[in-house]
């Protein structure tokens, strides 16, 4: 199954600003997408309660998973929002397709 | 029996009185709204149509989601709004509902499928710990709705209406005020509470009327009209629009006074202190101040190199005694001799003008003068109805008090006191109380002589700071000396126009300040901004205070 492992971007942790902007995005996906820490049970990444529930801080390491038409994209676009810092008053605008984490950091990349 | 008591127990607190204690001063009507407590689960009920249940179940978290909905869009701030939406996101929760309806067709009614839908996600929050585990109050809080909304019964928390209100509730914690729209709120009333209470110091904070330890307040029924008076602490229940309206009005008219420049000096929590104008003649008249505390008489001698006549004085005396109507007006008589010598009364060669002959001093030499000063004040005065009150400049021991005393009787001046400006005065100030009617501090002199620095030398401003610490000292002693003896103690001169200072001083105990009309309105507004308690405290901090630098530090946000 298509999967991303991506680190918490927002510096108050998957809370309330930052959780409910993400779960809301979970939701707009026509796939459904899980999400966990670890090796703990996948919980659906549009509950709110389930979400919050895992407690995730920054810097947290946390899995999306999905399967199905559109899987990689809505992973992608997911992973992107987790990393960026959403207490920040207004996210980075829409994130671009097909960009893993450590991308970001490498010389040759554009 | 009186029809009364039937009505009163056919529907209790319908209309009537109850009563508490006042708080936060101010006058507030409108339609009162209970904190209502959270539910309580009723025993489980047998489930005959699961579909039904569920819907029930589905239909009251939609009544929460959509409240909470309204209240997101109705808040002022976006971290209020954030806070909201979240909360709608956690009772709109797809997974939340799919364990309700599985515990429904488990066999649980509706509330119980709510609250165990809410349970399961609890225990993740306070297992989660830190900033989860202060959530659970939310998780609760939803929860208490949701199972309210299933039971038919009121929504627990702070109530919103849609419409201004009066707050009831047995008391308020900081969480239930948090998100306190002061827009909706009228004022509030609680069962508990105190006079320290968080209720009570929120209310202050926002100016809301607040009546704590009211008993029965719970039993008032939302919707019903009320007035609060955060003053005395009364709540009238069931009263009719028409009073309800009157009341309004008769707030309005409440805050437009205290506004006003010509409303009455008052601490927060309506302790009387009594400001006052320093004028030198007419023309520094003004429609601000309570009365004249300091009516310099030497401007009317200036310039002149004889006495004015009786009835130029009289005239003179009139024309600000005329103005005041009924007010008071302090006189001081002639204050020369040092920085202000006349040319009638010019004195031998003073090696320190400032330690010879001034002020009431004159009169050693001159009794003359005082005499036909005072005369003419008494005429002035039977011909007006201003409450004239006369002091004398320089008094240094009891005795000189008396003799002014007797001098302004035998004029036919009843009100008579003696100005504080020498420390050895300061320290008799209870033994010319029991000669004199009235004390006033000249805080300026009395910084002179305290410090032995001249008024005049710029090099000693430090000394000369009406925050010296013992110049307080000399104060609170003359204040003391006044409460001691039920006469009033008063100060004009520079410190009585800052308004920070002019907090100490009200805490010290002084009973009015006169100043320059137009540092009236400033300490106007900081006195009513503090109840006395406040002043009080002020006024213990700054005497302890090692120098003038420290006690200002005691109020540092007020010093505007």
């Amino acid at each position: 199954m298509p999967s991303r492992t991506v680190v918490v971007g927002s510096a108050s942790g998957l809370h309330a600003r930052p959780a409910a902007l993400f779960v809301a995005a979970a939701a707009a996906q026509a796939v459904k997408v899980t999400i966990r820490t670890g090796d703990k049970r996948p919980v659906p990444a549009h509950s709110m309660l389930s979400v919050l529930s895992l407690g995730a801080k920054y810097g947290t390491e946390v899995t999306l998973e999905a399967d199905g038409e559109g899987a990689q994209a809505a992973l992608d676009e997911l992973a992107t929002l987790l990393a960026q810092d959403l207490d920040a008053s207004e996210p980075a605008a829409a994130p671009k397709p097909a960009s893993e984490p450590a991308d970001a950091a490498s010389p040759g990349h554009a | 029996m009186p029809d009364s008591d039937v009505v009163e127990r056919g529907r209790p607190a319908a209309v009537g009185t109850l009563d508490g204690i006042g708080v936060s001063p101010g006058l507030a009507a409108g339609p009162a709204y209970r904190v209502a407590p959270p539910p309580r689960l009723p025993a489980p009920a047998p489930v005959d149509d699961p579909e039904a249940e569920t819907a029930r179940a589905v239909a009251a978290l939609a009544v929460v989601v959509a409240e909470l909905t309204r209240r997101a869009g109705a808040a002022r701030d976006s971290t209020a709004a954030d806070v909201l939406n979240a909360q709608v996101m956690m009772a709109d929760d797809p997974v939340l509902r799919e364990t309700v309806a599985d515990r429904i067709q488990a066999g649980d009614d509706a509330a119980h499928a709510i609250a165990a839908g809410f349970a399961v996600h609890r225990e993740a929050f306070e297992a989660a710990g830190g900033y989860l585990a202060e959530r659970v109050a939310d998780l609760d809080d939803l929860r208490d709705r949701a199972v309210a909304a299933c039971l038919g019964e009121p929504m627990p928390g702070v109530p919103a209406p849609g419409h201004p209100f009066v707050l009831l509730a047995r008391d308020l914690a900081p969480a239930d005020t948090a998100g306190l729209d002061t827009t909706q709120v009228l004022a509030l009333v609680t069962e508990a509470g105190g006079p320290t209470s968080h209720t009570a110091i929120l209310a202050r904070s926002l100016g809301l009327p607040a009546v704590v330890r009211c008993a029965g307040a719970l039993t008032v029924d939302d919707g019903v009209l009320v007035t609060v008076d955060g003053a005395s602490g009364r709540v009238e229940v069931g009263v009719g629009p028409a009073v309800v309206e009157m009341t309004r009005q008769r707030e309005a008219s409440r805050r437009q006074r205290l506004s006003d420049p010509g409303g009455p000096g008052r601490t927060a929590d309506g302790h009387p202190v009594a400001l006052l104008a320093n004028i030198g003649s007419p023309r520094d008249l003004t429609e601000g101040a309570e009365g004249i505390g300091l009516f310099r008489t030497e401007l009317l001698y200036l310039d002149r190199t004889e006495e004015p006549g009786l009835d130029d004085q009289v005239a003179a005396y009139r024309a600000v005694f005329e103005a005041m109507g009924g007010r008071k007006v302090i006189v001081r008589t002639l204050d020369a001799g040092a920085d202000k010598p006349l040319p009638f009364l010019a004195a031998d060669d003073e090696p320190n003008p400032a330690l010879g002959v001034r002020g009431l001093r004159v009169a050693r030499r001159r009794p003359d003068v005082l005499g036909t000063q005072l005369e003419a004040i008494a005429v002035a005065a039977r011909a007006t109805s201003a409450d004239v009150w006369v002091m004398a400049p320089m008094v240094s021991t009891p005795g000189e008090a008396a003799g002014f005393a007797a001098r302004c009787r035998d004029a036919g001046l009843p009100t008579a006191g003696a100005m504080v400006e020498v420390p050895a005065a300061a320290l008799r100030a209870s033994s010319l109380l029991r000669v004199v009617d009235f004390l006033s501090i000249g805080t300026n002199d009395l910084s002179q002589y305290t410090f032995a620095a001249d008024r005049q030398c710029g090099d000693l401003a430090d000394l000369l700071d009406p925050w010296q610490p013992a110049l307080l000292s000399l104060i609170s002693a003359c204040a003391a000396a006044g409460r001691a003896t039920g006469k009033p103690v008063g100060v004009c001169g520079e410190a009585a126009a800052d308004p920070a200072l002019a907090l100490v001083l009200t805490g010290l105990g002084v009973s009015s300040l006169s100043m320059s009309a137009r540092a009236i309105p400033a300490v106007r507004a900081a006195l009513a901004a503090h109840p006395l308690a406040d002043c009080q405290r002020y006024a213990r901090a700054a005497l302890a205070a090692d120098d003038a630098t420290a006690a200002r530090a005691v109020l540092p946000a007020l010093v505007t």
